[in-house]
């Protein structure tokens, strides 16, 4: 339902969007995750048709989005970074106002607002004007704003940025009830969210899709995906490093910590593939007194870090 | 109600959110009365008409129509509601005039709130209300043409404050280019024919014929033409500037 071809965006030297070619499907949760100044934002605006692209065409519902702006926008919801909202209006007037560009009149569009004022949990602060509400009820203005008409393509920008853990929560599942017959696009910085809303992720470094996959194909990537970490008595330790080294599988043993009388071991498996069955029966057949195994996923963040940050070590930053 | 509609009511409320509204219209009362009153010499003059009221007008427009207009893009670039607005589906052409027109209505609601003043003068004398009516169209048409010229700038900064200063200036040029004392001096400089030109782009000049009781076609168009086309930069600056 989204469709991007050799997006390309520059302002003046700088290249923030550098030939991005993606699709979104329905029923698709995309996390765009990527460091500051990476692109997500532009590459966002881009789609909603708030910035004209430099060159590369955006496809939204079947509309180019350079051509026909308004019949993509009429299919689209935006929460915009930070969630911008008219301040001296109230959420009532904030999304009557909206609903009426939407084309609701009369009692549709009543029953449209009691519809996302429901879903959002906005009843309590309808008649308060927008700049005295927190943080989280702001952002929930934001949402109901992006979801009143339904739209089939929904584009957030860091919906949950900023709010508590329990704004996040409620937010993340008005995401995923919202995401089932729709293409969603977030962004974010948490990357425990992507795990926890979206269906794929995408990495944006320098204006460039660097990555994409599941999230699982992500933490796959990660270099201690699969690892084993085993924790035992620091005098067995001298023997257990040899005997777990001359596995086949095991592609390297790290000490993490040797102290208090224990010690703690990371078993590096050499080509990803699960080697916690084979540590563990080592382990037992030797005798060792582990006290405690088990599997490392990897972590997302390490992966980010690994395909972000330039060769030489140093933050890729671009303002 | 259209797109246009909708933007300028949510725009013209937005005026009486804040008391700003008020704050201006009592402002512009005061100085109004003041001025002619005071300054104008209403009483002095002895003559049932409202010229001590109206010649004023452009002096006033001068420093309040800017602070009407400065917030109009100004405020929305600056709080990022532009983002909101702009993916809405609406036109750049339609928000440009659903602002502008919101902002044009309150001055007409501030304007219509000076009819003391046309019943005062009916009540002590005799005077020609046709000249009056002309006088409040004309009035209400150069305010628009102040209208115009300040939310094109207000476009160009995230600053309400810049957005103010730019506007006054530009307005005030294009009214003191009719004033004697810069008539006189471009006449020293140019030939007659440049004059005339500056002359002729001077809101006195168009505003005072109206004052008059001289309802003329040129007037009506440079007053259009002048709205047209500072509304037209509007749009185009807002699609290039949006974004920065």
């Amino acid at each position: 339902m989204i469709k991007l071809q050799n997006l390309v965006k520059r302002f003046g030297p700088l290249n923030a969007v550098n030939s991005i070619s993606m699709a979104v499907g329905r029923g698709e949760v995309v996390g765009f995750l990527g460091p500051n100044g990476a692109g997500k934002s532009t590459t966002m605006k881009i789609i909603t048709g708030f910035l004209p692209a430099t060159s590369g065409t955006v496809e939204v519902c079947g509309f180019d989005v350079g051509e026909k702006p308004v019949e993509v926008q009429k299919r689209l919801g935006y929460l915009p970074e930070g969630a911008p909202a008219y301040g001296d209006m109230t959420p009532a007037s904030f999304l009557d106002f909206v609903a009426q560009v939407r084309g609701y009149r009369g009692a549709e569009k009543q029953v449209c607002i009691e519809q996302i004022v429901e879903k959002t949990s906005l009843k309590s602060v309808l008649d308060q004007s927008i700049e005295t509400l927190s943080k989280g009820f702001k952002r929930r203005v934001g949402l109901a704003q992006a979801m009143l008409h339904d739209p089939p393509v929904l584009i957030m920008d860091e919906p949950t940025d900023g709010l508590d853990p329990n704004q996040k929560h409620h937010v993340r599942n008005l995401i995923r009830e919202m995401a089932a017959d729709k293409a969603v696009i977030v962004s974010t910085h948490i990357l425990e969210e992507v795990e926890a809303v979206c269906t794929r992720a995408v990495i944006i470094s320098e204006g460039r899709l660097v990555a994409d996959g599941t999230p699982e194909q992500l933490i796959g990537r990660s270099s201690i995906h699969n690892a084993v970490r085993i924790e035992l008595e620091p005098a067995e330790l001298d023997l257990a490093k040899p005997a777990i080294e001359a596995l086949d599988e095991v592609g390297g043993v790290d000490i993490l910590s040797r102290a208090d009388g224990r010690a703690s071991l990371r078993v590096v498996s050499k080509d990803g593939q699960p080697i916690t069955v084979a540590v563990g029966a080592l382990m037992r057949e030797k005798g060792f007194n582990i006290t405690e195994i088990y599997t490392e996923k990897g972590a997302l963040d390490e992966v980010f870090r690994q395909i972000t940050i330039g060769e030489d070590g140093t933050e890729v930053n671009r303002g | 109600m259209g797109n246009v509609g909708i933007v300028a009511m949510r725009e013209l409320r937005a005026y009486f959110a804040t008391p700003i509204a008020l704050v201006f219209i009592f402002i512009f009362l005061t100085l109004t009365g003041a001025f002619a009153f005071y300054v104008g010499g209403f009483f002095v003059r002895a003559q049932a008409d409202l010229q001590a009221f109206f010649v004023y007008h452009p002096w006033l427009f001068l420093l309040l129509v800017p602070a009407i207009a400065m917030r109009l893009w100004a405020e929305e670039r600056k709080t990022g509601t532009i983002e909101i607005l702009m993916t809405l589906p609406i036109s750049t052409t339609e928000a440009v005039l659903g602002k502008y027109f919101a902002a044009w209505a309150f001055c007409g609601i501030a304007l219509s709130l000076t009819a003391p003043m046309w019943i005062t003068v009916n009540v002590l004398g005799d005077p020609d209300n046709g000249v009056i009516l002309a006088s409040y169209v004309g009035s209400f048409v150069m305010a628009g043409a102040y209208l115009a010229i300040g939310s094109c700038l207000s476009a160009l900064t995230k600053n309400q404050v810049i957005a103010f200063i730019m506007s006054a200036t530009v307005c005030f040029l294009f009214t003191m280019s009719g004033a004697e004392l810069v008539q006189d001096f471009v006449r020293t400089l140019a030939p007659e024919i440049v004059s005339q030109a500056i002359f002729q782009m001077s809101f006195l000049a168009h505003f005072e014929s109206v004052t008059r009781g001289l309802i003329d076609l040129r007037d009506a168009v440079f007053f259009a033409s002048l709205i047209a086309i500072w509304l037209f930069a509007n749009v185009v600056i807002i699609d290039i500037k949006k974004g920065s």
